[in-house]
């Protein structure tokens, strides 16, 4: 077990630099970053900045700066807000967390229930009715999900508000949006881990011994089927941010993908690469907890 | 699969693996699905559309006309069946718009699916087959490429290099390889020790030849699988990628550009939004549909 988590742990700073390198790179591939500073300034104050900014260093030392820098929260300041780009970021971080923990919560108590029913009584109504609206689910694009809801709920009905994030009724097609791109990739994994524990053996064994149904399902049945689901979820989160991303920016949420937006179309790099980098870290730091939990509540595993 | 076409390989397979699904069994178990069809209908559809776009436009689609902007679709009240889904907010035909708009979706989801495959296929091929070191560093490089959320990646690059359809491929392209590396390099570790590599191996065939013969074309349903539901997956990244306003440029309509000009106009006209999302929605699920069933027509074991 501790070999492991030492191997994984080792892995996950392999994995940090090379997120700290691929978001080093967004800088350098959007040209000379002094031009973008002070676009319409004389040669003679660029090259002060230039020399300023270390960037006639060879590459693998101002990457080494970078990383240096990036691992005390240190990104530069916004070229637009000339504030900390990383105080930007975590301001608006708790934000962007409430929307996908939000829609997560939703997806799952939707997912949880609907899938482990359509799994139990496979092929009837309930579950044909379910896959179709997972395969709707999957194909339709966030955003427009979003602005379809709005249509309904915010012009024809007037019940809700248009965008922002101040009071509670304005979050409520926010959560709506994200949870129904999440639902779907949720309610098939629920569906199909249970699909291939129910018919396992220990299972059939349950039931002839007079185990309740209930109990069967919610207890024997459910406890294993937990494991991938947990994992595969952790692993979703990454897909899940990018959806959150674009629901910030549908509703004019003040969070970090919007920010990240916003900084994208002003050119604003320490901004991009702040948000991006802090968001990567979450889902990098998401997948080892799973990973590792994974082989924490596995007994197969554990043993060996 | 192409495997009936390798003496040295099919002596071997009988009794190896199960049998994989022939083309035209597999064919006969996808068209036994309505479901499958109706998508394939759709795609066939869509496609056609995209490539007859300038004969089946019924208008420019930049053509503009400030007396007719705001034309609500044919069956609302005040509607034009000149213009049937109505117009813009510069009276610009929807449908037509709709219908070139096809074009830059297939084209970014089909072209970055190429380029995925072509990566993540010859990093996996090389990963499993030569393994040791060069595994470690391929299969770190998947790992890191996977921890990314895609989107946010993509977002960054193509604001970097600024926006273009060439970037948008290829952004799409290389975030999206891994899966491909993945299932690819499996199946070499699972295939590396089986009879007939070994038979061919004996025989004196080359390890470049071993591959692209025998390893590559066993591999060949599972990215078939992968690459149609990533076509339909790299479909709505560039939506969503247009939508954020760093697409493919201005010059040429695209879905997910005419859905966030109708989040502008969500109050004043519900058709702006609504019908290129529609477009998305039916070319998406369709290819959704024909992935899917592939999925299970190509799977030997059903």
């Amino acid at each position: 077990m501790t070999a492991f988590v030492v191997r994984r742990l080792f892995r996950l700073v392999v994995v940090c630099v090379g997120v700290s390198l691929v978001t080093f790179a967004i800088l350098h591939a959007s040209g000379d970053p002094v031009s973008l500073i002070m676009p319409e300034a004389p040669e003679a104050d660029r090259a002060v900045l230039r020399q300023a900014l270390g960037l006639h260093d060879p590459l693998i030392v101002q990457f080494a700066r970078f990383v240096g820098r990036a691992a005390g929260g240190d990104f530069g300041n916004s070229f637009f807000h000339r504030t900390p780009a990383f105080g930007l970021v975590m301001e608006r971080m708790p934000t962007t967390l409430t929307l996908t923990l939000l829609s997560m919560a939703l997806a799952i108590v939707v997912a949880l229930p609907v899938g482990i029913y359509g799994a139990v009584r496979r092929g009837r109504a309930v579950d044909q009715v379910a896959t179709g609206a997972v395969f709707l689910g999957q194909s339709m694009p966030v955003f427009w999900t979003g602005i379809m809801l709005i249509l309904l709920f915010s012009v024809q009905w007037r019940l809700l508000p248009v965008s922002g994030w101040d009071s509670w009724t304005s979050v409520v097609l926010p959560t709506l949006t994200l949870g129904a791109f999440t639902a779907p990739l949720l309610l098939r994994i629920v569906r199909s881990s249970m699909l291939e524990v129910i018919g396992l053996d220990y299972v059939r064994t349950a039931r002839a011994k007079g185990v309740a149904e209930w109990l069967v399902i919610g207890r024997h049945a459910l406890k294993n089927a937990a494991l991938p689901l947990v994992t595969v979820t952790g692993l979703q989160f990454g897909l899940l941010l990018g959806g959150a991303v674009i629901t910030e920016t549908v509703f004019a949420i003040p969070g970090v993908g919007r920010l990240i937006v916003g900084a994208i179309r002003q050119l604003d790099f320490p901004v991009v690469q702040a948000g991006v980098f802090m968001l990567a870290m979450i889902v990098v730091s998401v997948n080892f907890t799973v990973d590792v939990l994974y082989v924490y509540l596995n007994p197969r595993i554990r043993l060996r | 699969m192409a495997v009936g076409s390798l003496p040295s390989a099919t002596l071997a397979y009988a009794d190896e693996v199960p049998r994989p699904a022939t083309a035209s069994r597999a064919w006969r178990k996808f068209a036994r699905n309505p479901a499958a069809l109706l998508g394939m209908l759709i795609l066939l559809a869509v496609v056609g559309a995209a490539v007859a776009a300038d004969w089946v436009a019924p208008h420019d689609p930049a053509r503009q006309s400030l007396r007719r902007r705001f034309t609500p679709p044919v069956w609302a009240p005040g509607g034009s069946a000149t213009y049937p889904l109505g117009t813009d907010q510069v009276g610009r035909d929807i449908l037509s718009r709709i219908i070139h708009g096809a074009r830059i979706s297939l084209l970014v989801g089909v072209l970055a699916v190429v380029v995925s495959v072509l990566v993540g296929v010859t990093l996996g091929l090389v990963s499993g087959f030569v393994g040791g070191r060069l595994d470690t560093v391929i299969m770190t490089v998947v790992d890191i490429t996977w921890s990314f959320p895609q989107l946010l990646l993509a977002l960054a690059f193509v604001a970097a290099l600024g926006p273009s359809l060439v970037t948008i491929v290829l952004v799409l392209g290389f975030t999206g390889w891994e899966r491909y590396a993945r299932v690819v390099r499996a199946e070499v570790l699972a295939l590396r020790e089986k009879d007939f590599i070994e038979a061919a191996r004996a025989m004196g065939v080359g390890s470049a030849r071993i591959l692209l013969r025998h390893v590559l074309p066993n591999t060949f349903s599972s990215i078939v699988v992968l690459s149609t539901l990533q076509v339909a997956q790299a479909i709505l990244q560039e939506a969503a990628l247009s939508f954020l306003g760093v697409g493919s440029g201005r010059t040429y309509p695209t879905w997910g550009q005419m859905i966030a000009l109708g989040r502008d106009f969500v109050s004043v006209a519900w058709w702006l939004a609504t019908f290129p999302g529609l477009a998305i929605l039916a070319t998406v699920l369709a290819i959704n549909l024909v992935g899917d069933r592939l999925r299970d027509a190509l799977d030997p074991r059903t």
